[in-house]
């Protein structure tokens, strides 16, 4: 033990690791089966779903990130946000391209034209 | 209340440590720094993806069904029972049992090779079909009639393979770098060097390996599962 109160770290059991993976197991049949559903403009945003799930379980069970320092979990989410940033925002320019000015429509390599 | 005997008797404990507690805990937080940044890293190649899915969405459909899905499914799974053995490996650590730390390791190098194996056969099989842009890509009739393409579909076919051989192959080469880093890690298991008190080296290796599973639990669906199958 040290003198900080840090905990030692916890020791997470057998059968969390094996429950966790059941559940991985499952999720990735359920994308299989959901591959081969048509849930039409969803499609995308079911298969992203459960694979955020099934990330999420690894980093907090398989990375012991649920026991681990409030540090971490902070860098956890810095790294989603600055994702979102760099997605989010080079997608929303690609999509609202065209609003303005029609010419400006499809792709990235035709905006030059003016 | 062991930080002063631990300065004088734990081999691992670096001077400039309070602490083994203290010390893993930098370096624990060393290492997640580190797989922020390959989350930006993959972030970016993930935007570049996105990007083009969207311009060109039934060409990535087309591609997309041409691979095996099968195959995707099975690495997947092959992937996560390897993320289970690494998990258990850092349990063994840290409960003490060293003869399993080594097993353990050593069931995940398998895996990881299986699922390495698996891409060799997955990739030798688009070199047949020539589907490899810039070394190996097929006449536009040749690609268009094997993936169903017409026109100009066909040439941005090749934006789609690009992607995935760029994925998949820094994906590769994250397990690649991966393997012998464990299988040094397992040396010094066996050496003796991890037990309850210290098992720092083994769990930093688990979180980089689990890192490079979640990378894969994103590519499976968005290369392999696009659009109704």
């Amino acid at each position: 033990m040290s003198r900080h109160g840090e905990p030692r770290d916890h020791v997470v059991s057998v059968g969390t690791y094996v429950g966790v993976f059941l559940a991985l197991m499952v999720l990735t049949g359920i994308t299989v089966w959901a591959a081969g559903r048509d849930f039409g403009a969803m499609n995308t945003a079911v298969a992203l779903g459960i694979a955020v799930i099934k990330a999420t379980l690894v980093v907090l069970f398989f990375m012991h990130v649920k026991y681990g320092s409030s540090l971490v979990k902070l860098c956890i989410v810095a790294a989603v946000v600055w994702l979102g940033i760099l997605i989010l925002v080079t997608m929303s320019d690609y999509a609202s391209r065209g609003w303005l000015s029609p010419r400006q429509k499809t792709a990235p390599y035709q905006i030059e034209d003016r | 209340m062991a930080s002063a005997a631990e300065r004088h008797h734990h081999p691992a404990l670096a001077h400039h440590f309070e602490s083994l507690a203290v010390q893993t805990e930098a370096s624990t937080l060393g290492m997640w720094t580190f797989l922020v940044q390959e989350v930006l890293f993959f972030g970016a190649f993930f935007l570049v993806y996105t990007l083009h899915r969207n311009l060109y969405y039934p060409v990535f459909e087309a591609c997309s069904h041409h691979l095996d899905w099968k195959l995707g499914a099975v690495n997947t799974a092959v992937l996560i029972c390897s993320s289970l053995t690494m998990a258990l490996a850092v349990h063994a650590a840290a409960v003490g049992k060293r003869r399993q730390i080594v097993l353990w390791l050593l069931a995940t190098v398998l895996l990881g090779s299986v699922f390495l194996g698996v891409k060799v056969v997955e990739y030798h099989e688009k070199w047949e079909a020539q589907l490899i842009p810039g070394l190996r890509w097929g006449s536009a009739q040749q690609v268009g009639h094997e993936l169903h393409l017409q026109g100009a579909d066909v040439e941005h076919a090749q934006l789609y393979f690009s992607l995935y051989f760029g994925l998949t192959g820094l994906h590769a080469l994250h397990m690649i770098v991966g393997i012998p880093i464990i299988l040094w890690i397992a040396f010094r298991a066996h050496r003796g060097e991890f037990g309850p008190e210290y098992g720092t080296p083994v769990e930093l290796t688990g979180l980089y390996w689990h890192f490079v599973d979640i990378v894969w639990i994103f590519l499976f669906p968005l290369l392999y599962l696009i659009g109704h199958h």
